[in-house]
């Protein structure tokens, strides 16, 4: 069983909750105890169906409002895959959240209401999936049962999407109309829509192929920390602790290690239920090399004949979080892999309407909530990819060195 | 192996090790609170994988209410024992003692909420900088909204609406003094990937989780435990069940399920087949909706 990452991100009122509560109802995976709690707020509501999207309601003033505030983490299981939902907010004020949500997805959910079609919201949402290099995007037309389940209005509403679509980097988009409050074309197929042919949502969760959306070539292994256990058994063990980020290592490999550039040869792979043959990502195991180096955290294993870059001046597309907006000249810690140095933001180069995705060049003030093109001084060399290639070693924050917030999330070009 | 991909539990594992790590790396003086339940023993044993050959390069805390199970508390010491590391005890009866906390009163008291100033006084007294949970996000609408990483300032408290926001892998555990950090290495975990995992890594649990026998009192919907910390109300009778228990608290507070699971075959069985919640047996969550919130925001686990 695989475990499949999706985030969603919806509008007020276009059936988020309810798509979510939806999933989670017709899989099983809600309890009696909280259906029956459910029952009970929806009465105190006076509604006269079970309201589904209260069961993703969380903190108290969430629940007061009748929004979502914050990133929710939701989970579900079917026989086929475990599956992790990063609910969240679509209000154009919580991008900063639907940006961390699909920072660690392997697919977004769009929703799209089938009266209003593509809407401003709509294009922010994906605009979101494109820049954090959602590999998947599946687009629900939800509310066909007050469209009285048109194919004409489905199709009107991809072919509008397709269009917007084409100025986006998105692999794999599909399409699939549903009534989230009835359940049409969620788990079941709709008894209402028999001119589509596709498939259900779930179906399509279940079995759309994640296996390529890992970099299995370029080989990086960022170290964590060094294990070295000091006892009699283990007197001179030293292994370098990590997850791997990209490709394939075997022992018996040459290596290279950065950024001091000495060459060794992969010693043993070990975990704790014994050494392995291969690791690739997202192993987390313990390297040992034929040779004495001086290896420490921060430091990352690659293959010779393929290196990231090492340069203290990069080129980011950043994602501002922070109500405070970037100070001139302002100095941040700068948090990629395991490292952390210090950087500058040298320059803004242009703002992104995320809205339309036109470049801003009149206006280089940063504020919350707003993606920005900028160049970056680091004090020390990072070992850096660019962000399509591989999302953890082309990903990083900035942290506020007066409040350690973390101010920024950055993808490199 | 040959498709490069990973079973959804050791996906888990090398996330929550990935997590473990970090916090060696980025704390000074980390620790794994441990409660003797299944989840904080989940933890410690990704902690061993995380720094297999060497030992745990951390303590355990256990924050002891006095109202234990006698069966935790023995199999904390063995385990602590095997594992060769330190054991921290904070003691909510010590706290109790001192004056800084009160004994509740009244008709459903108990320690629980107790444990969060002796657990908040633990950690300033041991400089703890960081410790280690086994709080997942499936079990309670506030613990949905946690982040691995979670920031408590310096009265240990959590601010839920203004939280770091957390993205890819890349953790900030950046504090002032005085300040210290929750970390969740198994948050994306299930109730039942807990299971499947102690099954499959044949992990060591405490009996009560095992269907046996006990006296029991039915109170609150639930099976409740005979404990000389209870007392009797005069509707209520003590009998023999075959129970037992889905989640570990205190005695006065965990109450069982009737159940026949002996072994962990038949308990993952019976998990999956589940129609109720884990905690929906614990009268600590049932206070009012938002029990857990609040207590979290205090500091609590």
């Amino acid at each position: 069983m695989q475990i499949l990452r999706f985030t969603t991100a919806g509008s007020v009122d276009d059936g988020k909750s309810t798509l979510i509560g939806r999933l989670l109802y017709d899989s099983k995976s809600i309890f009696e105890d909280q259906i029956e709690a459910v029952k009970k707020s929806s009465e105190k509501k006076g509604l006269a169906h079970v309201d589904l999207s209260l069961l993703t309601d969380g903190l108290k003033d969430e629940r007061e409002q009748g929004i979502t505030i914050d990133v929710a983490y939701r989970f579900f299981a079917t026989p086929k895959r475990k599956f992790i939902i990063a609910d969240t907010p679509g209000h154009i004020q919580y991008t900063r959240n639907m940006v961390t949500g699909a920072s660690t997805a392997n697919l977004a959910l769009i929703l799209i209401d089938a009266r209003k079609g593509v809407v401003e919201q709509t294009c922010r949402h994906s605009f979101i999936a494109s820049l954090l290099q959602i590999p998947h995007v599946i687009v629900c037309v939800n509310k066909m049962d007050l469209v009285d389940y048109a194919e004409e209005q489905f199709d009107k509403i991809v072919e509008q999407y397709k269009e917007f679509a084409a100025k986006l980097n998105v692999k794999d988009i599909r399409f699939v109309p549903i009534s989230a409050l009835h359940g049409d074309n969620i788990v079941n197929r709709s008894e209402n829509m028999g001119w589509y042919q596709g498939e259900t949502l779930l179906h399509t969760l279940e079995t759309i192929h994640i296996g390529n959306d890992k970099n299995l070539i370029d080989c990086r292994f960022p170290v964590q920390t060094v294990i070295r256990p000091h006892s009699n058994e283990h007197h001179d063990y030293r292994g370098y602790a990590g997850r791997i980020v990209g490709g394939i290592f075997k022992p018996g490999d040459k290596v290279l290690v950065l950024p001091s550039g000495f060459s060794s040869t992969i010693k043993s792979i070990d975990t704790y239920d014994g050494p392995v043959q291969e690791a690739f990502p997202p192993m987390s195991v313990t390297m040992t090399l034929e040779d004495d180096i001086d290896i420490s955290r921060g430091d990352m294993i690659v293959r010779e004949n393929n290196q990231p870059e090492v340069s203290q001046d990069l080129d980011v597309m950043l994602c501002w979080l922070n109500p405070r907006g970037p100070a001139l000249n302002g100095k941040y810690i700068l948090r990629h892999t395991s490292n952390e140095v210090r950087t500058m933001i040298k320059e803004v180069l242009y703002k992104v309407d995320i809205n339309t995705l036109h470049r801003i060049e009149d206006d280089k003030d940063v504020r919350m909530n707003e993606i920005s093109r900028v160049r970056l001084r680091t004090t020390k060399p990072l070992l850096a990819d660019s962000y399509t290639r591989n999302r953890h070693t082309g990903s990083l924050i900035l942290v506020d060195e007066a409040t350690n917030e973390t101010v920024a999330a950055g993808m490199i070009i | 192996m040959s498709s490069y991909s990973l079973s959804h539990l050791k996906e888990l594992e090398a996330e929550a090790i990935y997590v473990i790590r970090e916090v060696f790396a980025q704390f000074e003086r980390p620790a794994i609170l441990f409660s003797g339940g299944k989840d904080s023993i989940v933890v410690t044993h990704l902690a061993c994988k995380a720094f297999f050959p060497a030992k745990i390069p951390m303590p355990l805390i256990h924050i002891d209410t006095g109202h234990n199970f006698p069966e935790t508390i023995a199999f904390r010491d063995q385990l602590v024992n095997e594992l060769g590391v330190q054991l921290i005890v904070g003691s909510v009866q010590e706290s109790i003692n001192k004056g800084r906390s009160r004994e509740e009163t009244g008709r459903n008291a108990s320690r629980n909420a107790l444990q969060t100033v002796t657990l908040l006084d633990t950690i300033e007294e041991h400089r703890i900088d960081a410790a280690l949970g086994g709080a997942r996000r499936d079990e309670e609408k506030a613990r949905a909204k946690e982040r691995f990483f979670s920031h408590r300032d310096d009265f240990g408290q959590w601010d839920p609406k203004n939280q770091r926001p957390e993205l890819w892998n890349l953790f900030n555990g950046r504090k002032n003094q005085g300040e210290h950090f929750r970390v969740f290495p198994i948050s994306n975990w299930t109730e039942m990937d807990i299971w499947q995992y102690i099954l499959t890594e044949d992990i060591a649990i405490p009996s009560l989780y095992f269907a046996h026998h006990r006296d029991v009192i039915y109170r609150d919907d639930t099976w409740l435990p005979v404990s000389e910390y209870i007392s009797l109300r005069d509707e209520e009778r003590v009998e023999r069940k075959l129970i037992r228990f889905r989640t570990l608290g205190d005695i006065t507070i965990t109450g069982g399920i009737e159940s026949d699971a002996d072994t962990l075959d038949k308990i993952v069985l019976e998990v999956a087949a589940s129609r109720q919640t884990e905690r929906g047996n614990r009268s600590d969550d049932k206070r009012s909706e938002t029990s857990m919130e609040d207590r979290k925001k205090q500091g609590y686990f």
